[in-house]
């Protein structure tokens, strides 16, 4: 067997579906956020296999870049969801619906 | 490592089981049903892939993967899961099935669409490349050379992050008209007193006879 660039891609997708089916079944924030961080490195891993495959650092470097993107989501999500707890609110997505008040 | 297997044994052993510790990690972390289990099985993933990154010769990438995710990212979100307890769990309500069904559907389809399209073609292992590839010397000059503004641009979304965590984070509550009900409180209906409470007060209640000498004695004090 020869690994090739497509067993990469082949795993991204499998990891892909994986947190696309965390974010329609789970309801807590949390692991919402989580799921969301599978589906991003999956996508990092697309991207840094298809760099490999075309010689280039531009797929790296774009990598880079959605690895801050990942971080800024994480620190958002992380604070909403303290704040809503601070509020005593049930940390559930399905009655949280307004981010006004 | 794995001196006894010929080179590219090592690298397809290497890839298979990396490649299923990721995808059983990431399996932990939406099955589980206790945030702080699926926040380290997020890290095993996230250390997983690092190793993909190094067998597509991302030496750099690798490097901050573990450092910026599984060290930074991934201990703030435990200590945030420390700091919730109990209610950063998962409510108990129960999905109705044919969501999680719809859900399964979903994600197997696009998964093994992608999985058919690429697969059809055989990619190769691309050319070959130095082994400089994925140094930070060459990941730095095209970052800060050609996508300059791509990183100015980044740097400009952290710190937006940054100050808006401050602000969701400061203690001021949210200017609310009076009469206004919390949109988040839960309803929660009024205690009844049972019978005990209200026989312990009455027999703890005694009363009181101010005699209006008591008060000037206190001041002297």
């Amino acid at each position: 067997m020869e690994v090739g660039v497509e067993y990469f891609i082949a795993v991204s997708a499998i990891l892909f579906g994986i947190g696309l089916f965390g974010i329609f079944t789970r309801r807590s924030p949390l692991i919402l956020l989580l799921s969301v961080e599978i589906m991003l490195n999956s996508c990092n891993l697309a991207l840094i296999a298809f760099a490999r495959h075309a010689g280039q650092t531009a797929g790296q470097t774009f990598a880079l870049v959605v690895m801050a993107v990942a971080a800024s989501e994480v620190v958002i999500g992380l604070g909403l969801a303290v704040a809503m707890a601070r509020r005593r609110a049930n940390l559930d997505v399905d009655t949280l619906r307004s981010l006004r008040n | 490592m794995l001196l006894f297997l010929p080179n590219h044994l090592t690298y397809d052993v290497v890839f298979i089981v990396a490649a299923l510790l990721a995808i059983g990690s990431a399996l932990g972390v939406v099955l589980s049903g206790n945030p702080f289990h699926s926040s380290l099985s997020l890290i095993l993933n996230l250390v997983a892939l690092a190793t993909l990154y190094l067998l597509l010769q991302s030496d750099f990438l690798a490097a901050a993967q573990v450092i910026v995710y599984a060290g930074a990212v991934m201990i703030m979100f435990l200590f945030v899961t420390a700091y919730l307890g109990g209610r950063a769990d998962e409510p108990t309500v129960s999905r109705p099935p044919w969501q999680t069904a719809a859900a399964l559907v979903a994600a197997v389809a696009l998964a093994s669409e992608i999985i058919f399209a690429v697969g059809r073609h055989s990619l190769g292992a691309g050319p070959l490349v130095p082994d400089s590839f994925g140094s930070p010397q060459n990941i730095s000059v095209s970052f800060l050379g050609r996508y300059l503004l791509a990183f100015e641009a980044t740097s400009i979304m952290l710190m937006i992050a940054a100050v808006g965590a401050v602000v969701l984070g400061s203690r001021r509550a949210a200017p609310r008209e009076p009469g206004d009900r919390d949109p988040f409180e839960r309803d929660e209906p009024a205690r009844e007193r049972s019978v005990q409470s209200q026989v312990m007060d009455i027999e703890t209640h005694f009363e009181v006879h101010h005699t209006g000498v008591g008060a000037d004695q206190e001041g002297d004090g």
